[in-house]
């Protein structure tokens, strides 16, 4: 059997060529950027429309980025926020808004057909440009905001990640919670809301990113329909840069639980770093692999600590962030701490031996194609391309780097970046558990 | 079955598509000499297969002091074999570039890979090692049960929604094996040995109890070869008969009051016991189901969004479902989240909402956009493949069948609004109901 095994793992990945999306680029007549890759083989269509309207626009009035895009599609001059999900819902379509701290998002799936795509572009078109902000909505969205974040505070999740985003990144706009906080989403009015969408969903401040089954005339005809009622707006000044913690910190949340939540680790680096690539491939071996990850290994597999331990990086349009998390049974939360922290210091101090190098370069590369196996993924892909100004080949790219990296680029870029002598630590379990542990 | 692509008239382009037109929902069927069925759905649109087995096992076959053996099992199913000992197998599924893991839910045990389409016999070959091969021991399940009992933390005992659940399932589902989770009590999880996991693989891993789905860019024929010269050499064992306690019909209107001290915000849930498509009697039952959860919950159009969270604002949230997907009767479900903490309001308004199901003739308008919403939705469901394959699983293993998806649209386009009509006043009666309410520790009743 296993003579099988090795005769199939010289089969290389050849068939990723396959998946090179075609991207079309253009701007609309008021400038709003248009990225469109044409997919025929299912009858359906995918737009999203991206804004540099996310939280880390919110200044001093946390969720507000968040209030005017949950907003977007409630009403009209002419028509209510039902008549409005009616209009999309009796042709089959799905709409939905969503917002995080970089980006906010109006996204449309819906069926090519022309007598079923047509009326809803116009729909969606004229709901954007003509969004009143009905005041008993505004009303009604804050209060359910409000209820959100009450519920929130009975989940170590959310109560943990909060802190965490605090702890790292200080004053910085990335700080703020893109669902606002208790005190702040009760003094969000409606004037401040339409100011918000006046100045940030205007057309140069838009990414337009279509997949499906169109020919490229209609893909330049929808994108203008949705973009030409838009302000042409200005500019928006450039966010601060993140400044990194000064000193290493642990934040205690007290929580009663059987468990306690962990979350390690400090600001990344913002998209377009070179040493990203190294970052990547540094966090997929340490813990951004599932099962195979050296922290899945020795938490999980070893020791039965924890049912989920991993690591993430991520970028934006300013540093994104590295974390470990995991959560652990009370009484062994030391020794995870241990665990995890040692695991980091060890790959940054003795860099990754050279057979979890390859085995990770192998599963980066060899899982190329499914990177782009859907519409949905595609779309996700094409709207962060033009949103960030990647290189349209930017996955080839990424794997050529991934493919000729060294194990010296990998601790070079984890020594430069990431120092355990300015990470947060963020705990969040009963006190007496929590204040036993540095 | 001789509707010409039913699932796809909708879209008349889509029929001229070489590759969809061979039959309906284009999927293959096969069985091998030792009783395993092979179920293949081609979707060439990228150079990727994936690949789930099956198993007709889950925490609904599981009796008293066994709750949470299917989902313990699962996990077991990663510590290795002699040829491939503990680790190997992610090791090899990561290095080809492939993604797996697995889920256990309370009609099935399934597990996956996702690959490059080239990879598919590696996949096949590890699947059929651990199919027949596996090894259980007491060092490993110590382990693994840490693992388990820490997964139940995070996901129930530590969560108000996750014990609120629990608490709801266990009267919802009277007298069958959907009272207990599937993640099974702790007290359970503690106790089992060896061989308690030794038997359950006896009992259930078997070919003839498995369903391989492979779902991407290959070739069934191809697919059928691969799956002959893997598993077609394991001998299989009668799968033994599953017995399921007479369920009491009708229960009777049950109601849990929770009082949760970590919860912040009152919620309401409310079931029906409705049949599924397996068991129920008419075969448009389910359908009709489907589009009344649509007409009240299909989007922020429909009735519950228009006039509960809208209209009377009486809700924050509010929402239906129902999951046609079971092999034992399911629930219509309705939940909401009172805006101002008062639960039995929100709880009248969805009573009244049904109430109207029964007495009302569903408009025209309403019931065109269910439908269209449906059918669209069932279409857009064929941009992942990975769900593709669930859903074929997710069919056969809880004794449905494939061949359900190549009925869905005539089924769907054939209800009148008095087939909903009835439907609702059928199945949607208060002899069938529960009712559960979560409340912070210091509020008032609040029903």
């Amino acid at each position: 059997m296993a003579a099988g095994i090795m005769a199939w793992a010289s089969v290389s990945a050849s068939a990723g060529g396959a998946m090179e999306a075609d991207i079309q680029q253009w701007q609309t007549n008021n400038g709003a950027k248009v990225l469109f890759v044409a997919r025929h083989e299912l009858p359906i269509v995918d737009v999203q429309m991206a804004f540099d309207a996310g939280s880390a626009r919110d200044g001093d009035s946390a969720g507000l980025a968040r209030l005017t895009n949950h907003l977007l599609l409630d009403g009209t001059s002419a028509l209510d926020a039902g008549e409005i999900a009616r209009q999309f819902e009796r042709y089959g379509a799905r709409v939905s808004t969503n917002s995080g701290r970089d980006t906010a998002e109006v996204s449309l799936r819906a069926l090519s057909e022309a007598a079923r795509l047509d009326p809803v572009i116009t729909n969606l078109a004229d709901a954007l440009a003509d969004a009143r902000f009905p005041t008993d909505a505004v009303e009604r969205v804050r209060q359910q905001m409000r209820l959100g974040l009450e519920q929130a505070q009975s989940s170590p999740s959310d109560l943990a990640e909060r802190a965490f985003a605090q702890g790292i990144y200080g004053d910085h706009p990335y700080a703020s919670p893109p669902s606002g906080t208790l005190d702040s989403v009760l003094q969000l009015e409606r004037e401040a809301v339409v100011a918000f969408h006046q100045r940030h969903y205007t057309a140069s401040n838009a990414t337009i990113a279509i997949v499906g089954d169109l020919e490229a005339s209609r893909a330049k005809a929808i994108a203008e329909q949705l973009s030409s009622k838009l302000p042409t707006g200005k500019a928006l000044p450039e966010l601060p840069e993140v400044r990194l913690p000064t000193s290493a910190q642990t934040i205690r949340v007290p929580f009663q639980a059987e468990q306690t939540h962990v979350l390690i680790g400090q600001p990344s680096v913002r998209r377009g770093d070179e040493t990203y690539y190294p970052l990547y491939m540094a966090n997929h071996m340490l813990g951004g692999s599932g099962l195979t990850s050296i922290l899945a290994e020795r938490m999980r597999e070893e020791r039965g600590l924890s049912y989920s331990s991993g690591s993430r990086i991520t970028t934006g349009a300013r540093r994104g962030r590295f974390q470990m998390s995991t959560q652990v049974r009370n009484e062994a939360l030391a020794e995870a701490l241990d665990v995890m922290r040692g695991s980091f210091v060890e790959l940054r101090d003795e860099g990754p031996n050279a057979e979890r190098l390859e085995a990770s370069r192998r599963n980066i590369t060899g899982s190329f194609p499914l990177q782009l196996d859907s519409n949905r993924d595609l779309l996700g892909y094409v709207s962060s391309i033009g949103f960030h100004n990647l290189p349209h080949d930017y996955l080839a790219q990424f794997i050529a780097r991934i493919e000729a990296m060294q194990a010296s680029q990998v601790t070079g870029a984890l020594n430069a970046q990431l120092n355990p002598a300015q990470m947060i630590t963020v705990l969040v379990g009963p006190e007496a558990t929590i204040n036993a542990v540095d | 079955m001789t509707a010409r692509n039913a699932l796809f008239a909708l879209i008349p382009a889509l029929i001229a598509t070489p590759g969809f037109a061979q039959s309906q929902s284009g999927v293959s069927e096969f069985t091998l000499d030792n009783g395993m069925q092979v179920l293949v759905r081609p979707d060439h649109r990228a150079p990727v297969v994936v690949s789930q087995v099956w198993y007709r096992v889950g925490s609904s076959y599981e009796g008293r002091g066994q709750t949470g053996l299917s989902h313990l099992f699962e996990h077991m199913m990663f510590k290795g074999t002699e040829a491939y000992p503990e680790g190997r197998f992610s090791e090899i599924i990561s290095r080809e570039g492939g993604r797996e893991n697995a889920f256990t839910g309370r009609d099935f045990s399934a597990y996956f890979e996702v690959m490059a389409a080239d990879r598919l016999p590696i996949a096949l070959e590890l699947e059929a090692d651990r199919m027949a091969n596996l090894q259980i021991n007491e060092d490993a399940l110590a382990t693994e049960r840490q693992v388990v009992l820490e997964e139940r933390r995070l996901r129930t005992d530590d969560r108000p929604e996750g014990r609120f659940g629990e608490r709801y399932a266990a009267i919802a589902h009277p007298a069958t094996g959907y009272a207990h989770p599937i993640i099974g009590w702790a007290d359970d999880i503690r106790q089992f040995d060896v061989a308690d996991l030794e038997g359950w693989y006896q009992q259930w891993y078997t070919p003839a109890n498995a369903t391989l789905v492979v779902a991407g860019d290959v070739d069934p024929q191809a697919v059928h070869a691969l799956a002959q010269q893997w598993f077609g050499d394991i001998p299989s064992r009668d799968v033994p008969a599953v017995y399921d306690a007479e369920s009491l019909s009708p229960p009777g209107e049950r109601r849990l009051t929770y009082r949760d001290a970590q919860t912040q915000v009152a919620q309401l849930r409310m079931g029906y016991s409705v049949p599924s498509l397996a068991t129920a009697q008419a075969a448009s039952d389910p359908y009709a189901l489907l589009m009344l959860a649509s007409v009240l919950d299909g989007g922020e159009g429909a009735r519950l969004a228009e006039e509960m969270v809208r209209g009377s604002e009486v809700a924050a949230a509010a929402g239906a479902g129902y999951n046609p997907m079971t092999r034992l009767d399911s629930e219509f479900s309705l939940f909401a989240v009172p805006s101002d903490g008062d639960v039995g309001a929100v709880e009248s308004a969805l009573r009244a909402q049904i109430q109207r199901l029964q007495d009302e003739l569903i408009s025209d308008e309403a019931l065109e956009r269910a439908r269209s919403q449906l059918l669209a939705d069932h279409l857009f469901e064929l941009d992942s493949v990975f769900y593709q394959a669930m859903q074929i699983g997710m069919l056969e293993s809880t004794g449905a069948g494939w061949e359900t998806l190549d009925a869905f649209e005539q089924n769907i386009r054939a209800l009148t609004a008095e087939d909903l009509q009835a439907a609702a006043q059928r199945y949607l009666r208060a002899e069938q109901l529960t009712v559960g309410v979560m409340l912070p520790e210091q509020s008032g009743d609040g029903a």
